[in-house]
Order: C-alpha cells, then sequence, then structure tokens
C-alpha cells in the first residue's frame, strides 16, 4: 500500500505541475485529469474507497469533462498559445511560488511533529460517509445544498428564454 | 506466487476473451441486422460468414495507418487508446461467476464501473478534439454533453439496487437475488438504467456524436486502420460491458437452475446484446435537442422520483 | 412520447428474423430478368439477313451520357454505317436509343454480365455489337413499310404500300 501511496502521490504532484505550466489549455486540462486520478490513488490507498470513487466519477469524469467541452468551445489557436506563454514568464512566477513556499514550510512542519503513517488506519465505506454526512457534517450539508440551489437558479436565470423565438421562418 | 500467477492468468484470459468477444460481435451485428432487414449478411468466408471477422482483421491490420498533417500528433494516437482501456479497465470489477472475475469483491465495484464508464468518454471528446476537423469536433462536444448528462441518471437509476442490496459489492448484490431478481422491485430502475447504458455506449439510437448523415462520421471522421479499429472494438466491448452490468445488476447475475453459473451469464448477456443490436435495427436517431431534454428533463425527475419512492418502502417495511 | 410506437416498432423488426430473406446469392442463383431488362446492347439485322441501322444518329443524338459514335458509309447509296461503337463505361443503360431509332436496329437485352479488367475493353465496336438474328422484333424490315426506292425495290411495291402519287397531276 505503501507503494501505491507513493507512486500515486508523486504522480500527482508532477502532473500538477506540468498542469500549471502547459501552455497549451487542452494539454493543461489533460494533466489536471491525471493528477485527480492519482489524487483517487492517494485516497485509495488511505483507505477511502468511496472518496477516490467519487473523486474519479465526479471531478475527472464530469467536472474535467464540462472545462474540456468549454475550452473546445473557444477554439484557441496558435496566437492563444503565444500568449499565455508571454505570461507565464518573469514577474508573474513570484507570488504563486512564495505562496507555495509557505504552504511547503506548513506541511515540513506537519510531516515533522506528526510522523508518517504508512498503513491506513481504517478503511471508510460508503455506509460510514453518509452516516457523518447526515450527523457531524449535517449544517455544512445543509449549507452545501443551498449554495447547489441558489447555483441552479442562477443557472435557470440565465438559460431561460427572454424574447419568443422567431420559429419557422424558414432557413436563412 | 502461484496465486499471483492464476489472477493473472484469469486476467489475460478474461481481456483476450473479451477482445475477441467484441471483434466477434461486429460479425454478429451485421448478420442479425441482416436477418431484420430481411438480408442475409455476409457470408462468404468461412461457414456461413463466421471467417468475416478474421477477413476484416487482416483488412484493417493492413490499411494504411495514416496520422493527417494538421492533427495534434500524441492526443490524436492517445483518444482510442483511452477508450478501450477504461472500458476493458471497468471489466476488472464484474463477476463472472462466483469463482471468475479479477476484482469481483471490490468493495466500490458499481462507483469503479461508474468511473470508468465516465472516463470513457475522454477518449471520444479527444478525439473530436484532437482531430482538428470540425464535424470530428462537434461529435466531441455532443459526446461530452451527452455522456455527462446520461451519467447523472445512469448513478441514480444504479442506486435503488444498492439501497436493496446495501452493499457497492457487485458479487453481494448478485447473491441478494438469489431467489427475486432485482429487475422485479426496480423495474424502472431497470429501464432507466439500460437507456442511460445504451447513451453511454453511445450506440444507436443514442449514437449523436457518431451520426453519420450529418457529421461524416463525428469524432472518428479522421482515424483510418486500427486506430479505427480501436474505436470499433471499444464500442463493442462497451457493448458487452454494458450488457454484462445489466444482467449483474437487475438480472441476477450467473444465478440459474441446473446448469452452470457460466452458461446462465453468457446467455444472459447475449440476450442483451441481441437487443442491442435490434434497438439498432428498429429505432432512428432522435434529434440532438431533444436527446437533452429527454435526459434532463423527464429521466432525471423519474430517477430521483425512483429513488425516493425506493427509500421509502425500504424504511417503511420491516426487513 | 413515443413509447408505445417505440415498441411497436421493437416487435415488428424482431419479427422480420422469421421471414424470408429477399437476398438472391447471385453467382450461384441467377436473378430472372425480363425480356424487356435493359442490358448489354445489340445490333440486329432484319429477316433477309440484311443490317437494320440506317445511320440516321438519332440514337447518338438522344444517348444522355454520349457513347454512342458511328459514321455512315462512305459509298453512295449504301446506308449501313462505316464504323459504330458503343462505350459501355458510359453507357447507363436508359434505353433511350433504343426508343429513338426508327429501324429497331439498336435494341438491349438482358445480360450485365460483361465485367473487364480494362476500360478499353468495355468499348465494344461494330463486329461485337452487330448478331445475325432479328432481336426483339422478328418481322420489321424498315425498308418494306417505308416507301423509299432502295436497291431490287421501287417506290409503291412493297407490302400494304400504296403507289406513289402524282404530284403534279390534276386529277384529284
Amino acid at each position: 500500500m505503501n507503494a501505491v501511496f507513493l507512486i500515486s502521490a508523486g504522480l500527482s504532484v508532477m502532473t500538477t505541475l506540468l498542469a500549471i505550466t502547459r501552455t497549451n489549455p487542452v494539454h493543461g486540462l489533460l494533466f489536471m485529469v491525471l493528477s485527480l486520478l492519482s489524487m483517487a490513488g492517494v485516497f485509495f490507498s488511505l483507505g477511502a474507497p468511496f472518496a477516490a470513487a467519487l473523486e474519479v466519477i465526479i471531478y475527472a469524469g464530469a467536472i474535467m469533462v464540462l472545462f474540456l467541452f468549454v475550452v473546445m468551445m473557444l477554439s484557441l489557436d496558435k496566437s492563444s498559445e503565444k500568449r499565455e506563454r508571454s505570461w507565464m514568464s518573469g514577474k508573474i512566477w513570484l507570488v504563486p511560488v512564495a505562496l507555495a513556499c509557505v504552504l511547503a514550510t506548513e506541511f515540513g512542519y506537519v510531516v515533522m511533529h506528526t510522523g508518517p503513517s504508512s498503513e491506513p488506519a481504517h478503511v471508510i465505506d460508503a455506509q460510514m460517509v453518509g452516516a457523518s454526512m447526515l450527523t457531524t457534517y449535517l449544517p455544512a450539508v445543509e449549507l452545501a445544498s443551498m449554495l447547489l440551489m441558489a447555483a441552479l437558479f442562477a443557472a435557470y436565470h440565465l438559460g431561460r428564454v427572454t424574447e419568443p423565438v422567431a420559429r419557422n421562418k424558414g432557413a436563412p | 506466487m502461484v496465486e499471483i500467477l492464476i489472477d493473472i492468468g484469469i486476467s489475460v484470459a478474461l481481456l483476450l476473451s473479451i477482445v475477441t468477444l467484441a471483434a466477434f460481435l461486429t460479425f454478429v451485428e451485421r448478420r442479425l441486422l441482416g436477418f431484420w432487414q430481411d438480408r442475409l449478411g455476409p457470408n462468404r468466408v468461412g461457414w456461413e460468414g463466421s471467417l468475416q471477422v478474421v477477413a476484416d482483421m487482416i483488412k484493417i491490420f493492413f490499411k494504411q495507418d495514416w496520422t493527417p498533417s494538421f492533427v495534434e500528433p500524441v492526443i490524436f494516437v492517445l483518444a482510442p487508446a483511452i477508450v478501450l482501456v477504461t472500458v476493458l479497465l471497468a471489466f476488472a470489477v464484474l463477476p463472472l461467476t462466483p469463482g471468475i472475475g479479477i476484482a469481483g469483491h471490490l468493495n466500490i465495484g458499481v462507483l469503479f464501473f461508474l468511473g470508468m464508464t465516465s472516463l470513457t468518454v475522454y477518449g471520444v471528446v479527444l478525439a473530436g478534439w484532437a482531430s482538428n476537423s470540425k464535424f470530428a469536433l462537434i461529435g466531441g462536444m455532443r459526446a461530452a454533453a451527452q455522456m455527462i448528462s446520461y451519467e447523472v441518471f445512469m448513478g441514480l437509476a444504479l442506486i435503488g439496487v444498492v439501497m436493496q442490496s446495501g452493499s457497492f459489492d457487485l458479487v453481494k448484490i448478485v447473491e441478494a437475488q438469489r431467489h427475486l431478481w432485482f429487475v422485479v422491485p426496480q423495474f424502472f430502475g431497470f429501464i432507466m438504467f439500460l437507456i442511460a447504458g445504451i447513451a453511454e455506449a453511445h450506440r444507436l439510437p443514442f449514437d449523436l456524436p457518431e451520426g453519420e448523415n450529418e457529421l461524416g462520421a463525428g469524432f472518428h471522421t479522421e482515424y483510418s486502420s486500427m486506430k479505427f479499429g480501436m474505436f470499433f472494438v471499444g464500442e463493442y466491448a462497451s457493448i458487452v460491458l454494458i450488457s454484462s452490468i445489466t444482467v449483474i445488476l437487475f438480472f441476477g447475475g450467473w444465478n440459474g437452475p441446473f446448469l452452470p453459473p457460466i452458461f446462465w451469464f453468457m446467455l444472459k448477456i447475449s440476450l442483451f446484446i441481441g437487443f442491442f443490436i435490434l434497438l439498432r435495427a428498429a429505432l432512428p436517431r432522435p434529434r440532438y435537442d431533444q436527446l437533452m431534454s429527454y435526459g434532463w428533463k423527464l429521466m432525471l425527475p423519474l430517477s430521483i422520483i425512483n429513488v425516493a419512492v425506493t427509500g421509502a418502502l425500504i424504511l417503511s417495511v420491516p426487513a | 412520447m413515443y413509447i408505445y410506437s417505440s415498441l411497436r416498432t421493437l416487435w415488428f423488426t424482431f419479427l422480420h428474423l422469421f421471414h424470408k430473406t429477399e437476398t438472391i446469392q447471385y453467382p450461384e442463383q441467377k436473378p430472372y430478368l425480363s425480356p424487356r431488362f435493359r442490358g448489354r446492347i445489340i445490333l440486329t439485322r432484319d429477316p433477309d439477313g440484311e443490317e437494320r441501322c440506317v445511320s440516321c444518329y438519332l440514337c447518338a443524338a438522344v444517348c444522355p451520357s454520349d457513347c454512342i459514335s458511328l459514321q455512315k458509309s462512305s459509298i453512295e447509296g449504301d446506308w449501313t454505317p462505316e464504323h459504330f461503337r458503343i462505350n459501355f463505361s458510359r453507357c447507363i443503360f436508359c434505353g433511350l436509343c433504343e426508343e429513338a431509332c426508327p429501324t429497331s436496329a439498336i435494341q438491349l437485352t438482358p445480360d450485365f454480365e460483361m465485367s473487364e479488367y480494362r476500360r478499353s475493353d468495355l468499348v465494344y465496336e461494330k463486329e461485337h455489337l452487330l448478331i445475325s438474328g432479328t432481336g426483339k422484333v422478328p418481322d420489321y424490315n424498315f425498308y418494306r413499310v417505308a416507301g423509299v426506292s432502295v436497291r431490287g425495290k421501287a417506290k409503291g411495291e412493297a407490302l400494304n404500300e400504296a403507289p406513289p402519287v402524282d404530284a403534279r397531276g390534276l386529277m384529284p
């Protein structure tokens, strides 16, 4: 299990870096999908198969497909790639790298003081996830559901037809 | 060590038999379509055309493997592999019989299947995008929208079964159907799962990503030779996949009297494969907006109602 | 919804499994071709064994794919074609030449098996086209009813042919 964890964790770090640095948006998205898949591997090796499956189905399988859909609709070409490359050079790296350094220090501190736990403590299955969702984390679930409801209304509002669409007027 | 070797042996045998079955289905489909259209179908090569697959394989392997100059080369090559690999990976969790299966006892079996089918869409979408031609792109976009829409209620249609058996483990689901197949209590779930499955496998009548009369060949317009062949085999393998998962979830898997379990399983999935081909022979393709409104406005509410009713019944009836 | 109609369609399509197939297994099993089938073109002779073709060029003029080419004989009083050529790689077997022919010389026959390995072999010359029979019209001889004078027959001597009217005569 340790090997699975190490491989998928290393993969996820690597693919995330690649996802940030690619200039072609579709390539970046694909590396992000790979990063999510390796994150699923990390979850699986830590004893949370349900979370791993949801990571694959929802993030990699649905949300990233929507991202890809939008990117495909934009029809980006070589010029946009060039513009992207010009954005990704020089001082623009400064702030993200600094923030990443802060995160890395914090992460190192946590690792030093708690020590690595390679073996999964116990496997968390779907039933336990569901039970804790509706007991311990009920307020959070309710808040998230309200947020999703608001998003639903917003989508309905954006998607409604304001003017009657002219039908059967013949092809132009 | 020996156990690992046996496991590897079973995996390889299963993979080979699935790919062979998928290739053979190309012949079965043409023959059956022929009969349903009062024709004979291919019947020249071998006894009643049974060697047609071999002839087709030889032909497709020896065709020029042409990568057009305008495509994104890496992703163009990667896309058919994604389709085939994800479909074949999904077979890993299917228990064919109590003994035969690669990871039948995986405790997230149903979710693994859903995850793999949802990753299949990448192959199709990326093929459409990497081809860099407008027909392929439209096919890929249609595939993306269609697969996401139908995945949603595919998962919801399964929840009824999962609630009744109390597990995501496919072996436990099959064992829970020893006395009563889930198609009886979960009839609406079965119908919705089947419709979603057809859309997931992008088979007729839901093959809008291909849409050969308006998009050329849709997402695989620019593909030739074995790269096209991989899409083709992937499509037939996904028919086998959807048929097997339907049998496992709703028709009692290997359960059946007298005869050995593998026979019952094979009989049931071949009936479903025949049904898939019958659908192709009989039904016309819906318009794209019809497909979308059908999925979101009819099937999604129905599947949510199905989940709610099933849950209410399970809670109200003491076990 | 079209649920009922879809199910009905499925059922009736399924029943076709038990219908007799319409396919004729061609090389072993020949299809029935009617006598008026429009296949390979021939040139026929009249009952006396003379060529029927009078080089009127109507067939070449009416041919929509321009596949007929002929030339009247240069000998005075001889109306047979010097060459008669049909390019069957262009012929669409529409039968307009047969309809246009005043002497029933050109006729279409129920034979379609004329594949060749070289395109040039599909160009049929007069010796390939001309048969020694009368074809579909057994008793017809153009000169016997046409009212023109030919060798061995003056005007008005043929079957069902009135003697020529003296246009300069005064009597009614």
